[in-house]
This record gives structure tokens, C-alpha cells and sequence, in this order.
């Protein structure tokens, strides 16, 4: 055999502060492999944040800026901006947040940037929590999950939110490419990084980053539990490519649900019926977006 | 930079995260057979810390134990079984 | 140089255009929105060639400006009164980070109750956050201090960002004569932006990282020794600007107006500051020893001059435009603090004028000015009066 199927070099370098098996630490890596080194980003408050290393040490090899939590998408745009000014058009732009950082408090500020049409891809590395400040719910937490915020508790219980579709919030906007993507799936994210970089115009991508800390689950299993997200559809791998589904990976058979859920520790409270009644909603979900795949398809 | 004078205006980071030992956090430690390796370089691709080294593309894989956290990964995606995690002994 | 008779919010626009920000990003806010209509319409016209990003909030606009001054420009914003207050956050990130970043505030004053009209509020509540600050009198000095203000900023030796206030409506509204200068001569007195440090994937680096507590107190000295050095430069600069453009603004920090030989001195900030000059003059004339004290710029704070001042005066009244609720007004805090352990013991009073926008008077300063001569004389009756409040007149007799 030998043969890498993703880019060799390595710009992030080690002696990070991630996490044992930590998901949005594999998804900066190949991020940054994709990307090269002609690539500015910017980090608001997250993980990512803090795990480059305390000054003066980063782990990253590119330029980066950290910036206050809700202004991811105000940070990239400013930035471009200044490319612009400078004539440098072909310097990557990357925005990286965490889901706190992008689904709550830097919802306003991605929505402008994708609506100003700012040439930046937007990368959320989603952990389903606010992992940095100690496993807090975010509107990205799935419904039935254990956080610090959302204790198990006899009267009060869990999460009782939905999870919020943030690729429908950017497909809403007319974005030209929006996409999950999953750190099990290096080639299909490196793929994704270098698509969105090619366009002209705002780019989203959601990854989904297992955290061992946050979910409760063993560190060495982050890629196999990754990979059951896929297929007891708990986190489709699709694409949008402007207003055109396209599922990247549909299982040949669907796992339960309950199998992916019970190696989590965040999930362990939850009862059968409480996870088959989540599975028949991720159920109607994939249906609703095969049907989207069949219909944006049509001619 | 021990006096004040010589630090700049703001924060600004230029040097390499890689002289911290975060080896130093691992319990379990990765135990290679390099007989089974097939060169697939599934573990490497998999490393969250960037901690497994690959020359070029016929060389076998190489653990850096002073960045190696020791989370396991590399052993549970390898299709051959060629890597364990066993408990480290620390003297 | 040409001679044009525009609004404050116009010379703002103009100022902007001569000092070529590569990236400007703002939102609307009463009474600031003509100054973004402007600006569009220059980089409509093809007379500013800037990059105009128009943000979906004011917290957004300066967080663009953060990021783009990172990456190496020169950047500028506008914002006013509930703008400003949501810039709060990204207004320490600006300092902090270093950043040379201009901004006008049309200070207008915070709801509720609503209000579009004039107050200091906005800016005050700014005043720790490491920004220079400095209040404008009329729009001539609108413009001048727009080209002053980068040129202060972008030193190596300070590197923070500038704020200029001006008061709504009574400038941002008003028309007056402007000598707009050559466009030729302002690109020689404030050369292109040149940071030694910012993003570059030639040579990556980090910016804004976390800092243990080990070091986090030093980078905060540094904004301090800084912000000291920022008076010595607000002077220079002043007298630089009038080598080159013929005009000046006091010492750069403060103004005085007749405080020679003054017996008893108003300190005012803004537009209040021409109203008391018009009284001076007539005071002057009928022979009572009083002047007038502008404090041009509020940090870094002039305490040297004020100092200076309270030796040669028997009292002090200060025109406030907003109150810090529970002491005092702003200025009469600050100033009498500089005044402590120097052996100056003078009566200090404040005076509440011109709140959300009430029109200070002639009348209104002839009164105020009676009032701080009988303190200089009696002693101090009361610290601070809240001048005019309704008491059975109506609004349009008060006024």
C-alpha cells in the first residue's frame, strides 16, 4: 500500500492543549491540511481558543487572530476586507468556531457574513455543547442530552431543545455551499475545506468533532462513534451546493440509535422509548432529506 | 522574558507549541508491531495530536512520545491490529 | 485649501476620505447616519476608494475594523450613544489588541427615556477602556482632529485607538465653514499605515492569545505608559498640524480661553465650550475676571494643565453634560482628583447643563458664571447643581 489519502503537511503542529481523542482538534488538523499555509483564520472564544497554546507558544502554523465570542463572521469579513485592500485575493480567509460560537451568541454575525457575501469559509467544529467553560447546553446540544446546565434531576431533566439545523439557517440565506462533514471522514472533509476555499463568496461547513470530556465517552473511540452518527442518522454528511442536496454517505444499513447514544454517558439516563421516539424524528429527518436530494436534483 | 520592557505591546505568538511535553498526560502508551503494519497510514491520519510521523510513503509509521497523549485512537481505527495500548509504567 | 460650509457629519465624511482608511465598517445610528450616507456616496463616486463593509450592527462594525486593522490597515467607524454602548466589548478588544483604530462618536444621549439629542453619556461610559478620547468644538476641528487622531494612534509608541466625540445636532446637523485641506498635503503629514506586526501567512503569528497571570499585568502597564505618552504626542502633534495646515487646538489636550488672569473659570467639553466664550467676552467687557478652560481631550487626562490652571484661579465651575449616578459629574470627579496632594484647595462645583440635548443659553452660562463667583467669594454652598430643572416654569420659559 503506501499511500496518504490527505495532504501530508502538517500545520498544526503538536503540544496543543486538546484533549485525549479530542474531535475538533483532528478537524483543525486536516482543516489546516487542506488549506495550506496561504491561510488566514480567525478564532473567536471556544476550545480553539485556548489549545493553540498560551502565549508565546501556538501550535499553528498559519496566522491567526483570536477574537471575542459572538464575531466570527464580523472577524472574517473585516479581514478579507483588509486582503482586499492589500490586493492579496488569493489568501484563504477561515472563520472557526465552536457551535456555542456559531449556533447561539455568533448566529448574527455569521448570518451577515454570509449575507454580505464576504469571500471566507466558515468552519464550525460542533461538539453539541459548550465544551470550553465545562459542558454547558448550547442550541446545537441534542434533545435528551446530559450537560452541566441540563442535569439529571428529578423534577428538572436534560435537554429538552432540538437540536438547531444551521445548514437550513445558511441554505436560507442562498449561501453558494453549506456542508457536514465528520472528522471519521478525512478525505470527504478535506475534499469539502478545499471546495468551499475554490468558491468565490461565503462557504459553511459543520463538523462534526466527538468530545470525550463533554459526551462521556472513551477517548479512543471518538472515530468509531463518529462514524455511528452516520449511520444510526443522528448526523447526516450531506452537502448544499447552491440550493442542490447532495448526501455524501448514506448507510447501507441503518444502526439503532440507542447504540450510538448508550456509549455516551450524556445519554445513558434515557429511556427506550425516549430514544425510539428520537429515532423515528432522525428517522423523518433523513427521509425529508432524501426527499430534498431528489427534488433540488430534478431538472 | 523575564523583564517587562522586552515584552511587545500585545501578546503576538511566534513560537512552536512543540516543546510542550503533553507525553506527560498519557497513561496508556501505544505499542507498535511493526510486522503487522500494512502502511495503510489509517493511524496517522487519525491522530488528533499529530504525533505519528510518516517519512514518506514506504516507511512505517513513528510514534512521538513526547507529544503523544496516548487516547488510543491510532490502535482502535488500525484494520491489523498492530498497535496496543498498554498501561505505561512510570518510574 | 477650500472653504466649504458643511455639517459636522459632512467634515467627519471629508476627514475620513483625506485620511484613505483602507477599510471603513459602520452601521446607521441617529444622529450618525449621515455620515455613512456620505461615505457611500464618496465610494460610490469613486472619490474614496476604501473598503466599505456595511455590518448588520455596530458590535459587528467595530469587530470588523479589529480584524482588518490586524491584518495591517488603517481602519475607521462611526457609531453614537446605544451604537457605542453595544461596541463596549470590542472597544476594550481594540485597545487591548493594540490597534490604532479611529472612531467619531456623535455623542447623543442613552435611552431610556429615548432621546436623539445631545448628552456625553455615550463617551464617558467609555472611559476606561483604553481609547483615547478626545471632544470636538465645531466642525473645523472635526475634520483636523480626524488627521491628528491617526497620526497619534498609529505611533509605534502608543498604538491604541482614538475616539472624537461631537455633539448631535448642535455639529452633526449644523453647517459652518470648514477650510477642507489639500489632499496632497494630508498624505504628507499622515503617511500610509505601516504595522510591524499583523497577519501575515508569510510570517504567521498570533495575535490576542491567552496570557497567564504571570505576564497578563504587564501588557496592561504597557497600555498605561502608553496612554501617558499620548499627552506629550497629542501636543506634539498639535503643533505639528499647525506648522503644516495654520491651526491649532489649545495645547493639543486643553484650550483656555482668558484664563490669564482669571479669577474664576468654567471647564467645558464640546459645543458648551462656544457658548461660554460668547459670555467670557461679554463678562469681560463689563469688567468681571472670568474665563473659559476647554478639556479637548479626556484620556488621557490632562491633569498637568488642569493643575496648571487651578493655581491661578480662585474657583472652578465645571460644565457638565452627563453625571456619573452616584457621585458627581465626570469631569469635576476627575478634576478634582488631579487637584489632590498638590496643595490647591479651591472651591470646585458642577453644574448639570444641557442633558439630552436642553439648549445651554448665553443666560444659562451668564448665571452659572454668577453663581462661581459668589462661591469664589463665599465658599463652596453646594457640590453640584443641576441647573434649570422645571420648578414651576414651563420648558420655554426655562429656556
Amino acid at each position: 500500500m503506501g499511500k496518504l489519502t490527505i495532504p501530508e503537511q502538517e500545520l498544526m503542529r503538536p503540544g496543543h492543549m486538546g484533549c485525549l481523542g479530542c474531535g475538533g482538534t483532528l478537524a483543525m488538523r486536516l482543516a489546516l491540511k487542506a488549506a495550506g499555509p496561504d491561510t488566514i483564520i480567525s478564532i473567536p472564544a471556544c476550545c480553539w481558543a485556548v489549545m493553540p497554546g498560551v502565549w508565546p507558544n501556538t501550535c499553528m502554523g498559519i496566522p491567526m487572530l483570536y477574537t471575542a465570542f459572538e464575531v466570527t463572521g464580523a472577524s472574517i469579513s473585516g479581514i478579507r476586507a483588509a486582503l482586499d485592500a492589500k490586493g492579496k485575493k488569493d489568501t484563504n480567509v477561515i472563520g472557526w468556531a465552536g457551535d456555542g460560537g456559531t449556533f447561539d451568541i455568533g448566529l448574527q454575525a455569521l448570518s451577515g457574513m454570509v449575507e454580505r457575501g464576504t469571500n471566507a469559509l466558515y468552519i464550525c467544529y460542533d461538539n453539541e455543547a459548550y465544551m470550553n467553560t465545562g459542558i454547558q447546553r448550547s442550541s446545537s446540544t441534542p434533545e435528551g442530552a446530559w450537560t452541566t446546565t441540563t442535569p439529571v434531576g428529578t423534577e428538572n431533566y436534560w435537554e429538552q431543545g432540538r437540536k438547531k439545523d444551521m445548514i437550513s439557517i445558511m441554505v436560507a440565506h442562498g449561501i453558494p455551499y453549506a456542508a457536514t462533514a465528520n472528522v471519521a471522514y478525512p478525505e470527504d472533509f478535506v475534499r469539502k475545506v478545499q471546495k468551499a476555499l475554490s468558491i468565490d463568496g461565503p462557504t459553511y461547513l459543520q463538523i462534526f468533532a466527538p468530545c470525550p470530556t463533554g459526551w462521556k465517552s472513551q477517548p479512543a473511540k471518538s472515530i468509531k462513534l463518529a462514524k455511528e452518527a452516520i449511520t444510526s442518522l443522528a448526523y447526516p454528511m450531506y452537502e448544499v451546493e447552491n440550493g442542490v442536496y447532495k448526501i455524501n454517505r448514506k448507510p447501507k444499513e441503518q444502526t439503532p440509535l440507542k447504540d450510538y447514544m448508550l456509549k455516551q454517558g450524556r445519554f445513558r439516563h434515557l429511556t427506550e422509548e425516549f430514544i425510539e421516539e428520537q429515532q423515528k424524528m432522525l428517522e423523518a429527518n433523513w427521509k425529508r432529506l432524501l426527499k430534498l436530494e431528489e427534488i433540488t436534483n430534478e431538472e | 522574558m523575564s523583564k517587562h520592557q522586552d515584552i511587545p505591546l500585545t501578546p503576538i505568538n511566534t513560537e512552536s507549541s512543540e516543546k510542550v511535553r503533553t507525553g506527560d498526560w498519557r497513561t496508556y502508551i501505544p505499542v507498535f508491531d511493526a510486522e503487522k503494519c500494512i502502511k495503510c497510514y489509517i493511524c496517522w491520519k487519525y491522530c488528533p495530536d499529530a504525533a505519528i510521523k510518516v517519512k514518506d510513503e514506504e516507511s512505517l509509521p513513528e510514534w512521538d512520545l513526547f507529544h503523544c497523549k496516548g487516547c488510543g485512537i491510532c490502535a482502535e481505527e488500525c484494520p491489523k491490529d498492530a498497535i496496543e495500548m498498554i498501561l505505561e509504567e512510570v518510574e | 485649501m477650500v472653504k466649504q460650509v458643511i455639517t459636522g457629519n459632512m467634515a467627519t465624511a471629508m476627514g475620513t476620505r483625506l485620511c484613505r482608511p483602507a477599510v471603513i465598517s459602520a452601521y446607521p445610528i441617529t444622529p450618525q447616519t449621515t455620515i455613512v450616507e456620505y461615505i457611500a456616496d464618496f465610494v460610490a463616486d469613486g472619490t474614496l476608494k476604501t473598503q466599505y463593509v456595511k455590518v448588520e450592527s455596530e458590535h459587528s462594525a467595530m469587530s470588523c475594523c479589529i480584524s482588518a486593522s490586524n491584518t495591517g490597515v488603517r481602519t475607521f467607524t462611526a457609531t453614537s450613544a446605544h451604537g457605542l454602548l453595544l461596541m463596549h466589548e470590542m472597544l476594550e478588544w481594540a485597545a487591548g489588541a493594540r490597534l490604532p483604530i479611529v472612531l467619531v462618536n456623535v455623542n447623543r444621549a442613552n435611552g431610556p427615556p429615548w432621546s436623539v439629542w445631545a448628552d456625553h453619556h455615550d463617551t464617558i461610559m467609555q472611559r476606561d477602556t483604553g481609547w483615547m478620547s478626545i471632544f470636538c468644538e465645531n466642525n473645523q476641528e472635526i475634520l483636523d482632529s480626524m488627521i491628528m487622531a491617526f497620526k497619534v494612534a498609529e505611533d509605534p509608541d502608543i498604538m491604541l485607538p482614538m475616539m472624537l466625540s461631537e455633539d448631535a445636532f448642535y455639529l452633526s446637523h449644523t453647517s459652518e465653514p470648514v477650510d477642507v485641506p489639500d489632499q496632497a498635503l494630508v498624505d504628507k503629514f499622515l503617511p500610509e499605515y505601516k504595522p510591524e506586526h499583523f497577519l501575515d501567512p508569510e510570517n504567521p503569528k498570533g495575535f490576542g492569545s491567552l496570557v497567564m497571570p504571570p505576564q497578563y499585568m504587564e501588557f496592561r502597564y504597557k497600555m498605561a505608559e502608553s496612554m501617558d505618552l499620548a499627552r506629550e504626542k497629542i501636543r506634539k502633534v498639535n503643533d505639528e498640524f499647525y506648522e503644516v495646515f495654520g491651526r491649532k487646538y489649545g495645547n493639543g489636550l486643553i484650550e483656555e480661553y482668558r484664563c490669564d488672569d482669571a479669577e474664576v473659570v468654567l471647564v467645558g467639553a464640546g459645543t458648551n465650550a462656544s457658548t461660554v466664550r460668547e459670555v467670557v467676552d461679554r463678562m469681560r467687557d463689563e469688567g468681571h475676571k472670568v474665563g473659559l478652560a476647554r478639556l479637548r481631550c479626556f484620556r488621557p487626562f490632562p491633569y498637568e494643565e488642569i493643575r496648571d490652571l487651578a493655581k491661578r484661579v480662585k474657583a472652578i465651575g465645571v460644565f457638565e453634560r452627563t453625571y456619573t449616578f452616584g457621585y458627581q459629574g465626570p469631569f469635576t470627579a476627575e478634576i478634582k482628583g488631579a487637584l489632590y496632594g498638590t496643595g490647591v484647595d479651591i472651591p470646585i462645583k458642577n453644574y448639570l447643563l444641557g442633558i439630552g440635548g436642553r439648549d445651554i443659553r448665553t443666560k444659562h452660562v451668564r448665571a452659572v458664571f454668577e453663581d462661581i463667583m459668589k462661591v469664589a467669594e463665599q465658599g463652596l454652598d453646594q457640590e453640584t447643581k443641576w441647573f434649570g430643572l422645571l420648578d414651576g416654569n414651563t420648558p420655554e420659559e426655562e429656556l
